[in-house]
């Protein structure tokens, strides 16, 4: 019977050959370099070119610094990085004001918009600070450790009077005549330079008590000691402190202070000069008269 | 001649650039099927001896990476018939073995078997001018063998130096090194037809492929198929393949004698097709399934039936004895046979120390062919398979692949032929300043 589907086996299959082309595609593929260029290399071009004509265009890159800029604002201002207050230990409450102005903060603000060096920098600009330590606690705090200059003398200087620490910094400006009981007085040329050594003296010369007026800086090399009643004491340049050592000795002695002198001159370690007020000089001449008169009259 | 040298020359060349490269493709273009394997180099540098005097010699092991097969169209007698037909076979097995290989080869090297070779032996002979046999002493007595008229419009395929001969001493294998007088040399000589060698380049550029190497398929098969005894003490190679079957002779590993038969399976297949009146396919399909040539009892009893589609029920439904089937084959095959021992007869087979005849190609699986051969051919009959080489898959493994595992054999461990070597100063023209440089270069 003959079927009713018709099987078309007599027809040749066409026999399965690629065409040129496909021959030759084939070929470029397998071949190694042209396949690792076309791995490698057009990948690499693209996103290279896409990044390229993305990042040349201005507003993309605005965009993306907007973009970046609000992401870290946004963590900027998180509370846990907001400093709301500032504490300022050990500083009097006058210090601690100026502190303030000077910084003249606006809290609540951010800590990364705190820039402790620079802060540390004007609060040590201020003339009464000795150094500063900023630190940011938690809880959203400013600590600031303040170390004041001790006011150690008064300097009188051209431009007025100066509270000075023991290193010479200046502290403040005199404005108001002191008690002058509390501090002692230096005044001269580059005296708060040498505001150690005076401290050394003063501590020297405390048998003198009230009687010390102050030193002064001569020459910017060496002190004189000025009493209230008594000689001027002049200092030599090197190793003050035991010369006048020397003289409170002879004061202890002779009362050498207490007598007509007008400098005692120490500036010369090998001998003492002692300067007479006139008329102790006359009296000084007509007693020696006296006494070779008398000395003949034996004779 | 010259032309033919710096040819043969040039193509030698690019089998070594494709060695350096370590891929080279191997296509055996026959007329049922085309195959084409990829050969991958281990490593160059291994010289290994081999016979012969040795300017090529010493290639290293390979194994095949690619392998591919496909019905072969326009080749008919083993020669390119339809020039786009062959070259669509070509791209076809071509990209599958690449594919296969994953890699992309540049240079082929073919084999064919049509093209009517037609063998010489060729005879030179040269005084020695010192007393020592030096390579130039070979390419000497090589250029001086007499040239034969090979008739007009053949090419030489392949010329290889079978023996040497020092003064009486004959029966060399390197003559270089040895004290004598006068030289002599064999040289086995295979022309073809021109034309199919310009075809088959044509095909091969069309392909975007660069010619390395040709090869004659009957000489290629019985590289693979005999083995070192047969090749050594003397054999005879029966390629049957589907248009032509070649028969190559060989002695002292040398090939020395190559004709062809120009009929083949596909003969048979057509006379099943005429005699039974059924489509070549069937019949191509009937004789690979029931075909055979030596018919029993058994044989009268196994209908086979002929399927057709044409309406007629007496027609469609006819059937046929396994022994009319053989009946019709035999014929043929014996025809081949024939035609076989007569080239065996003029090439002198006779002679040879050992008769042995190895039958192999896709032709020599037909059951029976064995005890047909040895009553036409003599009793010195077997079937051969191809030698086994690495890489090579199963289906690629049969007697029909001989000439393509030859190929391979041939592409890794070449011949000496003679373009080999250098030719001697005094072949190049007067006057010449490569003359004058080849002159000091031998004598200096």
């Amino acid at each position: 019977m003959r079927p009713l589907i018709h099987r078309r086996r007599d027809v040749p299959r066409r026999d399965p050959a690629p065409s040129k082309w496909a021959y030759r595609v084939q070929r470029l593929w397998l071949t190694p370099v042209f396949r690792s260029l076309l791995r490698v290399g057009v990948p690499a071009f693209l996103i290279v070119g896409g990044l390229g004509l993305y990042a040349t265009d201005p507003a993309n890159i605005s965009r993306v610094q907007d973009s970046v800029a609000e992401i870290r604002r946004s963590v900027e201002d998180r509370p846990e990085f907001r400093v709301n207050l500032m504490s300022i230990d050990g500083a009097t409450p006058i210090l601690a004001e100026e502190i303030r102005t000077t910084l003249s903060l606006d809290f609540p603000m951010s800590s990364f918009d705190l820039d402790l060096a620079r802060l540390r920098e004007r609060i040590e600009g201020i003339r009464a600070v000795a150094s500063a330590e900023l630190r940011i606690r938690s809880g959203g705090e400013l600590a600031v450790t303040v170390a004041e200059r001790r006011p150690a003398m008064i300097w009188q200087a051209r431009e007025g009077l100066w509270v000075i620490d023991g290193m010479g910094a200046r502290v403040a400006p005199l404005l108001a005549r002191p008690r002058l009981d509390d501090l002692p007085v230096i005044s001269g040329d580059g005296a708060n330079e040498a505001a150690g050594e005076a401290l050394a003296l003063f501590h020297a010369a405390r048998p003198l008590g009230d009687r010390l007026q102050g030193l002064v800086r001569m020459g910017e090399r060496r002190w004189d000691v000025v009493l209230t009643e008594g000689p001027r004491i002049l200092l030599p340049a090197d190793r003050p402190v035991p010369a006048l050592d020397r003289v409170l000795a002879l004061h202890d002695a002779q009362e050498l202070l207490d007598r007509d002198v007008v400098r005692v001159d120490l500036r010369d370690a090998s001998r003492t000069v002692l300067q007479l007020t006139p008329q102790a000089l006359a009296e000084l001449r007509r007693m020696r008269a006296l006494e070779e008169t008398m000395e003949e009259g034996n004779g | 001649m010259s032309m033919l040298y710096q040819s043969q020359r040039a193509m030698r060349a690019k089998r070594q650039e494709a060695m350096r490269r370590g891929v080279i493709a191997i296509l055996d273009i026959g007329s049922y099927k085309t195959s084409c394997l990829v050969l991958r180099f281990d490593s160059t540098d291994e010289l290994r001896p081999t016979d012969g005097v040795g300017a090529m010699a010493g290639q290293s092991s390979f194994r095949v990476i690619g392998a591919a097969t496909t019905r072969s169209r326009g080749v008919k007698f083993g020669e390119i018939d339809t020039v786009q037909e062959t070259e669509r076979a070509i791209r076809t097995a071509v990209q599958a073995a690449q594919k296969m290989a994953d890699i992309r080869v540049d240079h082929v090297i073919v084999s064919f078997s049509g093209a009517r070779p037609r063998s010489y032996g060729l005879v030179g002979e040269v005084s020695l001018q010192t007393g020592t046999v030096v390579e130039q002493d070979v390419a000497r007595v090589l250029a001086a063998c007499e040239m034969p008229d090979i008739g007009e419009g053949r090419e030489v395929l392949h010329a290889q130096p079978v023996n040497f001969a020092l003064d009486h001493r004959s029966g060399l294998k390197d003559p270089r090194g040895h004290v004598g007088n006068r030289l002599s040399a064999d040289m086995h000589m295979l022309t073809i037809e021109a034309h199919a060698i310009e075809t088959l380049l044509y095909c091969v550029k069309r392909c975007d492929l660069e010619l390395a190497g040709v090869a004659s398929s009957p000489y290629v098969a019985g590289v693979a198929s005999l083995v070192e005894d047969e090749q050594e003490l003397g054999a005879a190679c029966v390629d049957m393949g589907g248009g032509s079957t070649g028969v190559s002779i060989f002695i002292k590993k040398h090939m020395i004698y190559v004709d062809t038969v120009r009929m083949g399976g596909d003969h048979v297949t057509s006379d099943i097709s005429q005699g039974l009146q059924i489509p070549a396919p069937d019949a191509e399909r009937i004789k690979t399934r029931f075909g055979g040539l030596v018919a029993t009892g058994m044989d009268d009893r196994e209908r086979i039936e002929l399927e057709a589609d044409t309406g007629d029920w007496e027609h469609d439904r006819r059937t046929i004895s396994r022994a009319e089937l053989i009946g019709v084959m035999r014929p043929r095959v014996e025809e081949i046979l024939e035609e076989v021992r007569a080239i065996l007869e003029d090439a002198g087979f006779d002679h040879l120390p050992s008769q042995r005849i190895v039958l192999t190609g896709g032709g020599s699986q037909v059951p029976g062919l064995d005890q047909l051969a040895s009553r036409i051919l003599g009793n010195q009959v077997r079937l051969g398979r191809p030698l086994r080489v690495q890489g090579l898959p199963q289906s690629a493994c049969g007697p029909a692949f001989s000439a393509c595992v030859g190929l391979a054999l041939f592409a890794a461990y070449p011949q000496d032929e003679w373009w080999d070597f250098e030719v001697p100063a005094d072949k190049y023209p007067a006057r010449s300043l490569r003359r004058a440089v080849k002159w000091f270069r031998d004598n200096w």
